[in-house]
């Protein structure tokens, strides 16, 4: 998803002038043809993220559609009073990108898991969270947000990620999409934990239990016609995300739905326990230890 | 009307605001009411009909707190009605105790501390990127600069050679509960500025013809920083440079006392 990212911000600021790419000291091979193409419109902030961000914000102020890039937990959490203050409360179009999202950076220990930051920033007023599938749905949202120009956090995994989305220019923020429709059972994949929950519709199928699967790639908004839909024709409904279940996705989705009065028995909520991961591994290997792997989901079903 | 008689206005608009709204803060307004009396009508290119006019220039008061201070000289220059600074800290208006960017004239958002300059630093880069010659102010206290945000900024805006920006630093010695110096040593204050690749000016806050000479200075490639030098409560007697007054609220007589001190009839 990174070079994905690189390679749609150097291809949009080529015809939108209003990009600035500001990285928090990352990205140094990763935005060459960028710097080589749009020399006055990138700048390192340095290793100071509340500083990039209050930066964005006069940027923004200003006319500009700044976008920020660090590493997931140092772009959100890290920050979280600048993101509040200096663009949510004035409501400008500042775009957040972390890469790294849940635990793509497994390996390089808590300090850069991010299982936290759908939780603090949905609780932003006039924040909007997309968090993408794939290297596709990367270009599409980030055009998506530069379309809105509203204040966009976007989760971006890391690299290498399985292309899964065909180019769909009807991708918009908001608005989940159905990958597979079957009658029973909803599976909700949550940005990049998508290739897990497509090997788990898989055994779904071969158990003959007709799934749908539906990429919600957007957090907040909550597509709640969507889920409305949802609520009433599937028997159960699963949501997978690689976040803390506190405050995650599945957690919005309760909140939405006790709202709405509608039947939260049937949703099933998978993601991280309330506990930092400590030698936990590769992503894959972190997956299996909290049972994000495509057995878990089934079998927690069976369980349910 | 000359700038000291103004201020003597302003000031008396702040004593009247903290007393109706019964608000705080009172004594960080009079800190920098001259600053701002002398960088609205002598310094900053605005026009109150065109509040959002691109070429504009920009100033942020990051500290806040002394928000009556900016709500006094934009009622002065027309931002809106004088007689809506009777609304101040009332239910339903935009003359909020810390200001809101809803209200024509604020740039930022401000109250929590340390986050004007990065913002400064934003918009200071936006003018040099589109080469606009505006020129972008902000003021802080010398108790914001506990923040770690300002010293961020501070070197993003020497790294960046932001030239086109300046920070004043109202220091007026005292901070929320304390003197300045006995909370977190800010000492040596010029040098540290300096170190981080500001060109520092001191001046006396209070001198008006100081404060407007400071911008006429001569071409540098270095952000600006101003340390004025002040005293907190300036201008009423029983105020200047009592701490008590950060967050006491002036009485019906205090208010009395003060507009005769102002010279106000
Ligand atoms: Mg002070």
């Amino acid at each position: 998803m990174r070079n994905a990212f690189a390679k749609a911000i150097t291809n949009l600021a080529q015809k939108n002038k209003k990009i600035v790419l500001l990285s928090g000291d990352i990205g140094n091979k990763l935005f060459i043809n960028y710097r080589k193409l749009q020399p006055k419109r990138f700048f390192n902030c340095g290793i100071a993220e509340a500083s990039m961000t209050g930066v964005a914000s006069g940027l923004a102020a200003s006319g500009f559609q700044p976008v920020t890039y660090t590493i997931t937990p140092f772009n959100t959490v890290r920050c979280l009073e600048q993101i509040r203050l200096d663009i949510c409360y004035p409501n400008l179009p500042v775009i957040i990108v972390g890469t790294g999202a849940g635990l793509s950076y497994a390996n390089l220990g808590a300090t850069h898991h991010s299982m936290e930051d759908i939780a603090v920033l949905r609780t932003l007023p006039n924040m909007n969270i997309v968090c993408p599938s794939d290297p596709v749905e990367v270009e599409l949202a980030l055009k998506e947000a530069l379309r809105i120009k509203k204040p966009t956090y976007i989760r971006l995994g890391k690299k290498g990620e399985p292309i899964l989305n065909k180019n769909n220019s009807k991708f918009k923020i908001g608005k989940g999409i159905f990958l597979k429709r079957g009658k029973d059972i909803a599976l909700i994949s949550v940005g990049n934990v998508l290739p897990v929950v497509l090997e788990a519709e898989k055994i779904f199928s071969e158990k003959k239990i007709s799934t749908s699967v539906i990429n919600l790639h957007t957090v907040k908004p909550i597509d709640e016609h969507l889920l409305k839909k949802i609520f009433i024709e599937y028997k159960k409904i699963i949501v997978v995300e690689e976040h803390g279940l506190a405050g995650g996705v599945g957690s919005a989705i309760l909140e939405w739905g006790n709202k709405n009065k509608l039947n939260l028995q049937k949703l099933i909520c998978l993601g991280a326990p309330d506990k930092f991961l400590t030698s936990c591994g590769n992503q894959n290997e972190a997956r299996h230890s909290i049972g994000l792997t495509a057995k878990e989901i089934f079998n927690k079903f069976k369980k349910h | 009307m000359k700038t000291q008689k103004i201020a003597a206005l302003l000031r008396l608009n702040a004593i009247e605001m903290s007393h109706n709204a019964k608000a705080a803060h009172l004594a960080s307004s009079l800190s920098c009411i001259d600053i701002l009396t002398v960088l609205y009508e002598k310094i900053l290119k605005i026009n109150p009909k065109r509040p959002n006019e691109q070429h504009r220039d920009r100033f942020i008061l990051s500290k806040g707190h002394a928000a009556t201070s900016l709500y006094a000289i934009l009622a002065y220059r027309g931002f809106f009605k004088k007689n809506y600074l009777k609304t101040y800290g009332k239910k339903g208006s935009l003359l909020e105790e810390h200001p809101t960017p809803k209200l024509n004239g604020v740039e930022a958002a401000t109250g929590s501390l340390g986050h004007g300059l990065s913002v400064g630093c934003g918009i200071a880069l936006s003018a040099k990127i589109s080469s606009k010659k505006f020129k972008t102010v902000v003021l802080m206290g010398d108790g914001e600069c506990n923040e770690g945000a300002v010293w961020e900024a501070a070197l993003f805006a020497s790294s960046k050679k932001l030239n086109n920006l300046y920070a004043i630093v109202d220091f007026n010695n005292w901070q929320g509960i304390g003197r300045t110096k006995d909370i977190l040593q800010l000492h040596p204050f010029k040098k540290k500025w300096e170190s981080f690749g500001w060109k520092v000016i001191e001046i006396n806050g209070h001198d008006h013809k100081k404060i407007e000479k400071v911008f006429k200075n001569k071409k540098t490639n270095k952000p600006i920083l101003i340390i004025a030098k002040t005293i907190k409560g300036r201008g009423v007697s029983f105020m200047e440079d009592d701490n008590n007054w950060h967050y006491r609220v002036p009485s019906k007589s205090d208010l009395i006392k003060a507009k005769r001190e102002l010279g106000i009839k």
